[in-house]
This record gives structure tokens, C-alpha cells and sequence, in this order.
């Protein structure tokens, strides 16, 4: 179903932070996929409008999970949903995380706010089947504790090396304060032995893959997960546009090597 | 209706021919017989516009156009020609991806329920007279977005499956013109059903026709024709080797991937910008310019919905709409996007330029910008700023 949604029912909700809900999808009849972990699909809020959302969770029965931000018209009215409300679906779409080329590796999980989301699936897979890697490391930040997502699930990330920080400590926060970088001092990894997820604010990204390659991590083992807007998510509509790349489809994971010098060009 | 010395294809079916006024008449009523809609030029509000024809008497009989940046004006010829007008304010996109198309619709039933139906695709079937090489270039272009990637778009491949093409090569390009520099024109090379080459001299008005696909032959099969003659197909080439001579624009002889890549940051992008008003009409007029947006409306029950795809310009400030504002927020971006996704990363996405060299966007500039001017300009502050070896 690349262009016409597929209806999908909201099968159970869950409130992460203030403005992010966390919700299931169940197809009606049929479903989508199988997605890969990084991957999104273009969700349609009847009447409102389509917006592109990576998968955060897969489960059998072509049920999906996402995670959403309300920070504008579609996603608002998609946090809104109650339970049995309607949902069109289209995908699967995108590039997704390369895992297979990480096999061996060390793996450092950076995330950047709503940019956990597409990575959760990422370190299911990990966890799913440990001993195909070397050490994984997750690297949370958040602006303040009130915005961490899945903190049920955190602690279970702890180990090898798992930390949280937030921009701005709030009610009695003990925990890190400060960028996810200054988390690469502890993490437990060998640079030339590692691949690297990132997503979060594009500011973050460009600061984490510059530090990583800078700690001797191949600029080609560093993986990002780019936004830009898109319309159509088949290659058509020319929104996603980040110089050569048509985000929709080259994206939105790409590698540092092809988009450090892209993403150093203001409003390119 | 067989002429003797017919040169023939495998079928039987003629492959060169001449034909006169009434060659040109018959074309068009064979055409609508075997039940296409037959698009063509024809003198619309002062201009050469493409529209529906019923008959050949609604082409561009003995008009011409004036075309200068910003500027276009049809005028009288004395010749009676045909097709010595070059490309008008629209192009064959407005069929093959028309302004509006709706996707889908939508409903809601009592208990929430959601039921999708994808719009049928319409049972249109068009024929395309007087295509000039640049536009040929402009529609494979355009094929390679729509329908050449993994996900091929219904509502263009519909439209553009069975389009039977009659090409008219160019024989006098306006002053705005740089096919030539694009490889693109003024000959038609492949990918035409007829091409058409009009010759008007002392041995009369008439059009020397070719045949390029079984389709094509078949079609001039049923024409009133004469045996193609040496005389015609000399002054046939020697218009099209002159109008090759008589490009009014050219871009610069280097490497324009590159150009675009390697000077994001040049001075020039201040200078367009100043006079670029960001209103979208080079992308509107483009040949090639193919993005578009979605509109979800809903009806006042607010139970149906419906999904519209609407041609969009990257000139538009939402383009890049992120909700933490546009990514390209100035003008300066927006006109550097254009020019650089066109003549740059184009070849990157699409594997060919987006540019033909058809001066559209030159001439329906409202302040003149010229893209081949632009493009030297740059390559100029990049040469000047590269130390010579």
C-alpha cells in the first residue's frame, strides 16, 4: 500500500510525556509491511492530513507501534485518538537502520528526545540477539526529565553502558545534566570497532558525528535518521529534498560520510 | 492511399513520407477516429497555448512568437508555418501530471470505521501534435520521476500510457532557446511516434514526415502523402542545421553538476536574489518541474474526506516546513534550490539533467532572470576564484 492508506484500528494508548503519546496500530484486514527498524510509515488523521512516522515497535499481526509528538495539526489530532479510533497507514518507507553491517561491533545508541523513538526498535533487535555484537551502548537526552520517553524501559538499557542527561534538571533530578556527548566519556566502546545510530534534533546529530569521528569512529559506520518534510514518501512530490538526496527515499537513515558535507550548508 | 517508392517498415506501413496541408488535416481526424484526444498548439489570449483540436485549422497558421527574458509576444508571419513558434507559456506536463489530480476519498462510518478508494484512473487516451525535441527530452524526464523509480505513480503512467507523440522539429528557435547546449534539440532523435519537419520554399509549404514506431507508420499509412524526395529532406535538414546555429542562450561549457555542487556559497546567489521575486512562475512554466503538495479536505458532515495531490514550487515558503519553521527560510535557498536541483542534483536523483534548454522560465520570469546568465555568472566567480595553474 504505497498510496492509498491502509485502516488500521488504535488499539491501546499510552501517554509518555506532556505533548507524546505512544499508541498501537492493528490493520482491519490484511497489513503492511514487514517494516525494518528505522523505517516509517505516512500516518492519516481522517480529514486532516498525513504525516511520516518512523516505527518504533513491530509485533505480529501487522501491528505497528509509534510513538508521536503533538507539534502540529495531523500529529495533534493523532494523539488525541482514543482507543478503537481509525487510523490510515501507508508503508513501509525509507532506508533503515543497517544492523547487518554492525554485526561484531561495538554499537553506541545516541538519541535525542522524540529520535528515541526510531531507535527503539533498533535495540530490540540487539537485545533480541546479543551475542552477535560487542558492546551497546544507549545515550538519552532529553530538554528536561519530564520529556524522557519509555522510562520503563530504560533501565533494562543500562547495561553494558546506558545514561541518561537532561538540558535543564527539574523536580529532583539527581541524574546527568548536560549534552549527550559528554556521555561518549563513559560509554563503553573501541572507535574503530563501532557503529554508530543517531536521531535527535539535527544539531545534535552534526555534534555527535563529528565527535565520534573525531574519536576515530569511521565516518561510513556512523548512521543518521533525517527529517525534512514529506509530502508523498514515494519520491514524487520533491519535498524531501537535501541536495542530492530525496530523503523519503534515500533516508531517512544515511551515512555521515555522504552527509557530513550536506549538512554543513546552511538551508540547503 | 499507398504512394509508389513508399520507403516501408517491417509491416509494410511507410516510414518517410511528405505531406501537404491536407496530409496535416487527415493526421488530425485519424487521430481523433482511432479515439484520442488530439492536444496541440493553437493562438489562444495572444499566445501559443496547447489545447484540445478538433482540427488542424485551429493550429498556429502564420504565427510566430517574440521571446525575450520577461518578455513574449506572437506576431503575423507571412509564411503560413505552422510550428516556427517555440515553446509557449505551458508544456505537456499540464497532461501527463496535471495541476490537480484527486487520489482518493475517504469515509467514516457511524462507528469510526474507515473505508479508502483509490480514484479510478482516467480512460483518456491522448495524441501530442507538434512536440518539439526539448519537450520529447521534457516528457522521458519526466518519466524517469514519475514512473522510472520503485513506486510508479497510477495517475501519470495512465495518462502517458499510449500517448501517441507526433514530434515537430525545430526550425526556428526563439531567442530565449539553449537546447543546443542541453543536447537536447533541435532535432528529434528517438522516442516519437511521427516527427514532422516543416519546409516552406519555392517548392511549397508542405512537411516531411518520419515514422518512428509501428504505430507511427501505421497512421501515416492513412495519410494523403507524397514519396519523400530528396529536395524536401535537404531543406528539411538545412532548416534544422540552421535553426541549431540560431540558439538565442547557451549555458556555459563546463560541467554544471559540478558548477551547482561545488559553489553553494558563491557571491552570485546574493546578486539573483535580489532581483528574484520568489513567486514560483519558472517552476509553474518548467517542462520538467514535477513537485507537488497534498491537500486533505473533509466535506461540512465532516464524514467524507478526500485526498488531492496540487502542483507546489519549492519557491514556497511551507515547502520545508518543519515544525520548527522552514528549512530554507530565505529567498536566497529557495532560488538556489531551484537552480541547483535543476542543472545539479537532478543528475544525483534521476540519472539526466531536469533542464532542457526550452527558455521557459526565462521568458515567464517577471523580472527576466535568466538561468543560462545566471550559470555563467557563476561559472565566471568560480573560475576567477580557482588560481589558474
Amino acid at each position: 500500500m504505497t498510496l492509498v492508506p491502509l485502516p488500521h484500528r488504535l488499539m491501546s494508548r499510552h501517554r509518555e510525556t506532556a505533548d507524546t503519546v505512544t499508541f498501537e496500530l492493528e490493520p482491519l484486514s490484511g497489513g503492511l509491511g514487514p517494516f525494518a527498524p528505522g523505517q516509517y510509515a505516512m500516518l492519516y488523521a481522517f480529514g486532516i492530513g498525513e504525516i511520516p512516522v518512523s516505527v518504533c515497535r513491530t509485533a505480529g499481526g501487522g501491528r505497528l507501534t509509534h510513538t508521536v509528538r503533538a507539534v502540529g495539526a495531523v500529529s495533534r489530532k493523532l494523539c488525541d485518538l482514543p482507543t478503537g479510533a481509525s487510523v490510515g497507514v501507508r508503508g513501509p518507507f525509507g532506508t533503515g537502520w543497517n544492523l547487518r553491517a554492525a554485526r561484531g561491533h561495538d554499537l553506541l545508541v545516541v538519541a535525542g528526545g522524540i529520535g528515541l523513538a526510531p531507535l527503539r526498535p533498533l535495540i530490540d533487535s540487539v537485545l533480541a540477539e546479543p551475542a552477535a555484537y560487542g558492546r551497546l551502548n544507549v545515550l538519552v537526552g532529553a530538554r528536561t526529565p519530564g520529556d524522557l520517553l519509555y522510562r520503563t524501559e530504560l533501565p533494562a538499557w543500562r547495561r553494558p553502558f546506558g545514561a541518561v542527561t537532561v538540558d535543564r534538571p527539574a523536580g529532583g533530578w539527581t541524574g546527568r545534566v548536560g549534552v549527550v556527548t559528554a556521555l561518549l566519556d563513559e560509554a563503553l566502546f573501541t572507535p574503530e570497532n563501532t557503529t554508530a545510530f543517531i536521531c535527535g534534533p539535527e544539531v545534535m546529530m552534526r555534534a555527535t558525528a563529528r565527535e565520534l569521528v573525531h574519536r576515530g569512529l569511521p565516518a561510513g559506520r556512523v548512521q543518521l535518521s533525517l527529517e525534512r518534510n514529506m509530502r508523498c514518501a514515494t519520491g514524487h512530490c520533491g519535498h524531501c529534498q537535501l541536495g542530492p538526496l530525496l530523503l523519503c527515499r534515500d533516508g531517512p537513515v544515511v551515512l555521515y560520510d555522504r552527509t557530513e558535507p550536506l549538512l554543513t550548508v546552511r538551508e540547503l | 492511399m499507398t504512394g509508389p517508392g513508399d520507403i516501408r517498415a517491417a509491416s509494410g506501413a511507410p516510414t518517410e513520407a511528405v505531406l501537404g496541408r491536407d496530409g496535416l488535416d487527415a493526421l488530425v481526424q485519424v487521430l481523433k477516429r482511432q479515439g484520442r484526444t488530439v492536444v496541440g498548439p493553437t493562438v489562444r489570449d495572444r499566445a501559443v497555448v496547447l489545447a484540445e483540436l478538433d482540427s488542424a485549422d485551429e493550429l498556429p497558421h502564420g504565427w510566430g512568437v517574440e521571446l525575450e527574458a520577461g518578455r513574449y509576444r506572437v506576431r503575423r508571419r507571412t509564411d503560413g508555418a505552422v510550428f516556427a513558434h517555440s515553446a509557449g507559456p505551458q508544456s505537456w506536463k499540464s497532461f501527463l501530471h496535471p495541476p490537480r489530480v484527486r487520489q482518493w476519498t475517504a469515509e467514516r462510518d457511524a462507528d469510526g470505521g474507515l473505508t479508502v478508494r483509490e480514484d479510478e484512473p482516467p480512460g483518456v487516451s491522448y495524441a501530442f501534435l507538434g512536440v518539439r525535441a526539448c519537450d520529447l527530452h521534457a516528457i522521458r524526464i519526466l518519466d524517469r520521476v514519475m514512473i522510472g523509480g520503485k513506486y510508479p505513480d497510477p495517475a501519470y503512467g495512465s495518462r502517458r500510457k499510449g500517448v501517441f507523440l507526433v514530434a515537430a522539429e525545430c526550425t526556428e528557435p526563439g531567442a530565449t532557446c539553449f537546447c543546443v547546449s542541453m543536447g537536447t534539440g533541435p532535432a528529434v532523435d528517438t522516442g516519437y511516434d511521427l516527427a514532422l519537419t516543416e519546409v516552406v520554399d519555392d517548392g511549397g509549404h508542405r512537411f516531411l514526415c518520419r515514422s518512428g514506431s509501428e504505430e507511427g507508420a501505421a497512421v501515416l499509412a492513412e495519410l494523403p502523402r507524397h514519396q519523400a524526395d530528396e529536395v524536401t529532406r535537404t531543406a528539411a535538414a538545412e532548416a534544422v542545421r540552421r535553426a541549431a546555429g540560431n540558439m538565442g542562450r547557451s549555458m556555459p561549457p563546463t560541467d554544471l553538476r559540478a558548477l551547482m555542487r561545488d559553489n553553494l556559497e558563491a557571491d552570485r546567489w546574493d546578486d539573483v536574489t535580489a532581483r528574484c521575486l520568489n513567486c514560483g512562475n519558472c517552476t509553474m512554466v518548467c517542462p520538467t518541474c514535477f513537485c507537488t503538495t497534498t491537500e486533505d479536505v473533509s466535506d461540512l458532515t465532516g464524514d467524507h474526506a478526500e485526498r488531492w495531490r496540487r502542483w507546489d514550487s519549492c519557491y514556497d515558503l511551507d515547502f520545508t516546513l518543519l515544525h520548527g519553521g522552514p528549512v530554507r527560510a530565505s529567498e536566497r535557498s529557495r532560488y538556489r534550490q531551484w537552480l541547483t536541483h535543476k542543472i545539479g542534483t537532478w543528475h544525483d536523483q534521476f540519472g539526466s539533467t531536469g533542464c532542457v534548454g526550452c527558455g521557459r522560465c526565462i521568458v515567464w520570469c517577471p523580472t527576466g532572470i535568466d538561468l543560462t546568465e545566471e550559470a555563467h555568472a557563476l561559472h565566471q566567480e568560480a573560475t576567477r576564484q580557482r588560481p589558474t595553474p
